[in-house]
């Protein structure tokens, strides 16, 4: 049983820029929950992606930092080379090793989510080129999270969302310009 | 008549059993895992678990504690922070730009790499010293919990395939010589040369559990305290001020802050996207 909105975590890989810009400019700065992202991207890539995405966004998007607290309003971003985990209310990094040939991991990150926040996590699945996420978009779901995959044919590359939806009997198949619509009803009503 | 209470829900039980693993450790041990950041700690936990083939957290304390060598193995998963040569090469760059140059000033140089892992950052820094002729009245104190990590550091010894990826950092961190020079292939794996290592101590050394062994003028703990709750950070950071000279230098992550410390205002940045801090105060 979800019982919303403590948390909106989002995977994404090849497209996800794109993606993520789309889902995060329809957000509003009142969502009342934080969001944590796991966005693939090369290991000494330029910083530059948060204010990429957040000159499109209602919400303040910045790159994470360890054990920084976590607030509404704001979009943490997975640093380059770094695992990004959260425990309830704060963020934590990690340097172990890649999984799935990626870090940051969105299996990780999710992972994570489950464990700290249960049925009050969001996972949202976006495109990519991986099987990242689909364990740990189905770690959310046993653990009575709220589980969303873009459509995958609305994704730029479909092959993620496929692997979640095979790993995971998600509660919304949703078109990427339908998802912070979603999102933001969930998080006024409390439920799916 | 006291209402039973009702049965706890499985993440619950998932946190009393990591506290009870960190506990029977420490009883059993003296590795102090308290305070581990959680998430991470979690993590690893697991990784365990799966790679002893049991099922539960629980199982893996009773195996630690009646089976010492499945705790080293442990010790050596929790221990090893992964690393690379020239990791982060922009922070090299501005330590030969930034440091070098204040390591000038002083006779003889005591450099602390605290949790050294399998030495990569050492080294590393072995040979921007190296190259800017400071070497040799130089020592570098390179520390790790674990006595088999530190071990391995010693061997100076890492697989022939990470080569590409040192020698690309080693270049965008500024180097100028062939990376090779500093290696001889032996197969499989390379070996670095020995004088690299010649004023270097590796020693086991717990920044959670031992205390403060000399004063320093650099100290280099990145991405060590990222596995820490902020309890424990404080205290690292308590040890890590108290074995820095006045004026010396601490070398951070670049995702840590050390803004979240009580010590921050005996700091100031010498380079704050480096994460380098100068002891002021």
């Amino acid at each position: 049983m979800t019982t919303g909105c403590g948390i909106v975590a989002m995977g994404a890989s090849w497209g996800g820029v794109h993606a993520l810009g789309v889902v995060l400019a329809a957000v509003p700065a009142d969502l009342p929950a934080p969001v944590v992202i796991a966005q693939h991207r090369g290991e000494d890539g330029p910083a530059g992606l948060a204010p990429v995405l957040g000159r499109r966004s209602a919400l303040r998007v910045v790159e994470a930092t360890d054990k920084q607290a976590m607030r509404a309003g704001h979009a943490y971003l997975a640093p380059p080379g770094y695992h990004l985990l959260v425990e309830r209310g704060a963020l934590a990094l990690s340097t172990d090793e890649k999984e799935r040939f990626s870090r940051p991991s969105i299996d990780v990150l999710f992972d994570s989510v489950a464990s700290a926040y249960a049925e009050e996590a969001i996972g949202v699945i976006l495109t990519g080129a991986s099987d990242d996420g689909a364990a740990g978009l189905a770690r959310i779901r046993h653990s009575g999270g709220l589980t969303v995959v873009q459509e995958p044919a609305t994704a730029e590359r479909r092959r993620m969302p496929d692997a979640a939806l095979a790993a995971v009997n998600a509660h919304r198949i949703l078109a990427l310009d339908e998802i912070a619509p979603f999102l933001v009803k969930v998080c006024a009503e409390g439920g799916p | 008549m006291a209402e039973p209470r009702p049965p706890v829900r499985r993440r619950d039980l998932e946190a009393v059993e990591i506290d009870l693993l960190a506990e029977g450790i420490y009883e059993a041990y003296g590795f102090d895992f308290r305070r581990y950041s959680r998430p991470s700690f979690r993590r690893r936990i697991w990784r365990r678990v799966e790679a002893e083939g049991l099922s539960s957290i629980s199982e893996l304390l009773a195996r630690v504690l009646h089976d010492p060598p499945c705790m080293q193995r442990f010790l050596s998963d929790l221990s090893v922070n992964v690393s690379a040569m020239f990791r982060d090469p922009a922070f090299f760059r501005v330590f030969r730009a930034k440091v070098v140059p204040l390591l000038r000033t002083y006779p003889f140089v005591r450099i602390w790499n605290a949790g050294c892992s399998t030495g990569e950052e050492t080294l590393s820094v072995a040979i921007v010293l190296k190259e800017a002729g400071l070497y040799d009245r130089t020592r570098i104190y390179a520390t790790d919990m674990s006595e088999a990590t530190v071990e391995q550091a010693r061997t100076l010894t890492y697989p022939i395939n990470k080569m590409r990826e040192y020698t690309a950092n080693y270049i965008e961190a500024g180097g100028t010589r062939s990376f090779s020079e500093y290696y001889a292939a032996d197969g499989e794996r390379v070996m670095f040369h020995p004088s690299l290592a010649e004023n270097v101590v590796f020693a086991q050394h717990n920044l959670v559990t031992d205390r403060s062994f000399n004063e320093f003028h650099v100290i280099l703990c990145r991405n060590v305290m990222i596995y820490f709750d902020r309890v424990l950070q404080e205290h690292v950071h308590k040890l890590l001020y108290d074995s820095l000279t006045h004026f010396g230098v601490l070398g951070l992550g670049g995702r840590e802050t050390i803004e979240l410390v009580s010590h921050r205002d005996a700091y100031v940045p010498l380079d704050e996207t480096a994460r380098l801090y100068r002891k002021v105060a």
